[in-house]
């Protein structure tokens, strides 16, 4: 069995020194927001989880049209991984914008397009994994795997869209800013350095659990070669 | 053998499909009758749980046409799938020489046309029931049709997967319904709006849409059917 690499070694020493960086960023260094006060600090974990969830949602979708074109197991595993890191991200995600939600709306929930398609993104995952588990051939598998992230891929920006159709009251801090939207504020310097920042950490974890993932996936399927060599 | 028989174009072997499920079901009616009831049942249990009174009615006919469509559709998809698979029909169709997006093709087709008559009946039974005229307006029947194709071109690409798998027929809704979400919702919010008495101009933005939707996820499928079929 291949030891663990020195440079993923690296990429976890590195992964909690920055999430501690982002940390003391978004909770000290940042000013406190005039209108929210302290809850507003949500917002920076929040906006680092969504984009790693989406950026994870992204990458399940492209290894699968690339497993669909080489019919290399090595893809499924970075689809897996990409699916499952990011699964865990996207709950965070709406874990801490409903936190933020209560204060800043005066409800957990509301069936805005952003959380309404955030919440059908985490059903298509859970899905995913349902149709993996009821498949035994690993071939199969990751040929239903690549086809259920492509689909899913390609849904949910429209669901997305139709939803907009429906008012949204979450606010659009990056970009133009919807009149209707509830909690809105514009960042100041300080808040720009812990909102890239957390950007940035979330990124690095990002990839840490990634390569963190499809390595445990390269080292189940030896597992499993290894069952099938003793059985015969 | 001529060589044009040996190897049937695309839309012959489309056809051939549909015929053979069409000659099946007008024989059994298993399906169709199915679809049928059940639709009618759920109108009518939404009767009863929403209290379907007047004034509510009108807001929420939409959405209660088109959760008994995605539910009696979804029935309709795992039978039609099912009975390929358990009687050995799909290798039969596999080893034809034909293209296998006839398959798609041919399967989607018949079951649209399934979804389809079973629409024919239930639309007006509602309109009957609860005496909603507006819904035979030609620009609802065309929002049907449409959501419809959504529908049934993702459902029949899944279906395929879903009895591949352990659970079978049980997992079909779980993966169709968070992919589908988009072409039901545009679909209830435009036929929505024509039953509260819409023009179509003014419903054009979610028709777009389901037109959008209907064209991605019909080429999609298509285009990535042979992954799901091949052994």
């Amino acid at each position: 069995m291949q030891s663990k690499p020195i440079a993923l070694t690296i990429l976890d020493v590195v992964s909690i020194v920055v999430l501690g960086i982002s940390t003391y960023l978004a909770l000290v260094f940042a000013p406190t927001e005039a209108v929210m006060g302290d809850v507003q600090r949500v917002f920076y974990f929040h906006i680092g989880t969504a984009w790693v969830g989406l950026l994870g949602f992204v990458v399940a979708a492209v290894a699968g049209i690339v497993y669909l074109v080489t019919k290399d197991l090595k893809w499924d595993r970075f689809e897996v991984a990409a699916v499952e890191v990011s699964t865990m991200f996207f709950f965070l995600t709406i874990v801490l914008g409903s936190i933020w939600a209560r204060p800043a709306w005066n409800t957990w929930w509301t069936w805005d397009p952003r959380l309404t398609t955030a919440a059908i993104t985490e059903l298509i995952y859970i899905a995913y994994f349902m149709l993996r588990q009821g498949i035994d051939d690993p071939e199969k598998r990751a040929r239903f795997g690549a086809v259920y992230t492509l689909l899913g891929g390609l849904s949910a920006p429209i669901t997305f869209m139709v939803i907009r159709l429906f008012r949204t009251i979450h606010p659009v801090v990056i970009g133009s800013q919807s009149a209707e939207a509830q909690g809105g504020f514009s960042m100041s310097s300080d808040m720009k350095v812990a909102f890239f920042f957390a950007l940035f950490a979330f990124t690095i974890i990002f990839v840490d659990l990634m390569w963190h993932r499809i390595r445990l996936g390269a080292l189940q399927e030896k597992v499993e070669q290894l069952k099938l060599k003793m059985s015969n | 053998m001529t060589d044009k028989k040996s190897h049937p174009s695309l839309l012959g072997a489309t056809l051939a499909i549909v015929q053979k499920d069409l000659a099946a079901e007008f024989r059994s009616r298993e399906l169709f009758s199915a679809m049928l009831v059940f639709s009618l049942l759920v109108i009518i249990i939404f009767n009863f749980a929403l209290e379907l009174d007047i004034e509510v009615r009108r807001t929420v006919a939409a959405g209660v046409l088109w959760t008994t469509f995605a539910f009696a559709g979804t029935l309709g998809l795992n039978r039609s799938m099912a009975v390929e698979k358990d009687r050995g029909c799909m290798d039969g169709l596999l080893l034809a020489p034909v293209d296998r997006s006839a398959i798609f093709f041919g399967k989607a087709i018949s079951n649209l046309v399934f979804m389809l008559v079973v629409e024919a009946i239930v639309l007006p039974v509602y309109a009957v029931l609860y005496n909603e005229m507006r819904i035979f307006q030609p620009a609802f029947l065309g929002v049907v049709l449409l959501g419809s194709i959504g529908y049934i071109g993702v459902g029949t690409l899944l279906s395929t997967m879903s009895v591949q798998t352990r659970m079978r027929e049980v997992l079909l809704p779980i993966l169709l319904f968070p992919i589908t979400i988009p072409v039901l919702l545009a679909a209830v919010k435009a036929s929505g709006g024509l039953i509260a008495g819409a023009d179509l101009s003014e419903v054009m933005t979610p028709v777009t849409l389901l037109i959008f939707y209907d064209v991605v996820f019909t080429a999609l499928p298509y285009m990535i059917f042979d992954s799901v079929v091949e052994e």
